[in-house]
């Protein structure tokens, strides 16, 4: 049987099943990372002092992992506008880009991590290194998630656009949707850990 | 503008209004830019830190209210979308309520 309204929208709701449920998701993405916001907020200012984020951690490192994730937002959505511009080979080089500028931010997040553990920096030294390990961490499995999906869409997946491109379409746009979410949130966490 | 919109069919039309779309994407792209710099700037005049907290967290709201309008396409999304997205928002501001009573001792939970 086939998947109900992948490609035609829900007259009730106006949007597909897949939109409604990638929103859904973030939904509740939202509220992951939320309680771990709050976590933070509750140990930062129940203890007694806080060091500021770039005594422990690598600023201009940071400040360049920022630039990659929002460079491979825009690459991700120029991947989903090309395919609505039928250009499937423009698709192809966008999409590989925000994997490539992924892969970039998880090497630059694996120095990070391999300085601090070199440097006996481990999440048991410190309130302040717990809450960062945890939370970056949690951020960097999203990046990895996000290039898998994306790298199925830009390698096997991409076979749907011969057969049915507004569903491949529509499943770019999805996973985009959830990559652009994972660089919200390093739009926050960057200034939270690094800067204050 | 979703694909969800343009489900049937990707007329001449549609691929100018996609023209535009990207020039906004590129124009989005410049200011995520410049406020990067604008963060990590004002982050070197080590400001007391409610004054630095408030600045960075307006620039980050910035920001991504910037990537989730126009890349996310929340300036252009159905109301289901918006409705969910308000229920998260309540949720979310209870979530981060939750420290708040903690401060003095507790004494907002006893």
């Amino acid at each position: 049987m086939d998947i109900p309204y992948t490609v035609e929208v829900r007259r009730d709701t106006g949007l597909t099943n897949g939109k409604i449920g990638i929103w859904l998701f973030l939904a509740s993405e939202v509220m992951l990372f939320g309680a771990l916001f709050a976590s933070y907020i509750l140990i930062r200012v129940g203890s007694a002092s806080w060091p500021r984020g770039d005594t422990f951690l690598d600023v201009p490192l940071a400040t360049l992992n920022t630039i990659v994730l929002i460079a491979s937002s825009v690459t991700m959505v120029m991947a989903w506008a090309s395919l609505m511009r039928n250009r499937f080979g423009t698709f192809r080089l966008y999409m590989g880009g925000t994997i490539l500028l992924g892969l970039v931010f998880l090497v630059v997040k694996y120095f990070e991590y391999s300085h601090h553990l070199h440097a006996g920096e481990l999440p048991r030294t410190h309130n302040f290194l717990a809450i960062y390990f945890t939370l970056t961490g949690l951020h960097g499995l999203h990046v990895f998630g996000g290039m898998v999906v994306n790298a199925y869409f830009w390698g096997p997946g991409a076979k749907l656009w011969k057969t049915n491109p507004v569903w491949f379409t529509n499943r770019v746009e999805h996973s985009g949707l959830f990559w652009h979410f994972v660089d919200l949130v390093w739009i926050f966490l960057f200034p939270t850990l690094y800067l204050l | 503008m979703t694909s969800d919109h343009a489900a049937t069919s990707m007329t001449s039309d549609h691929a100018v209004d996609i023209d535009k779309h990207v020039r906004v994407y590129i124009t989005v792209f410049v200011a995520l830019m410049a406020l990067t710099i604008v963060t990590v700037a004002v982050s070197r005049y080590h400001l007391p830190v409610p004054i630095a907290v408030t600045v960075a967290l307006i620039v980050a709201s910035i920001k991504g209210s910037l990537v989730a309008c126009y890349f996310m396409h929340l300036i252009s999304e159905k109301k289901l979308i918006y409705a969910v997205l308000a229920l998260t928002v309540v949720f979310f501001i209870a979530l981060m309520a939750l420290p708040v009573l903690t401060v003095h001792d507790g004494f907002w939970i006893r």
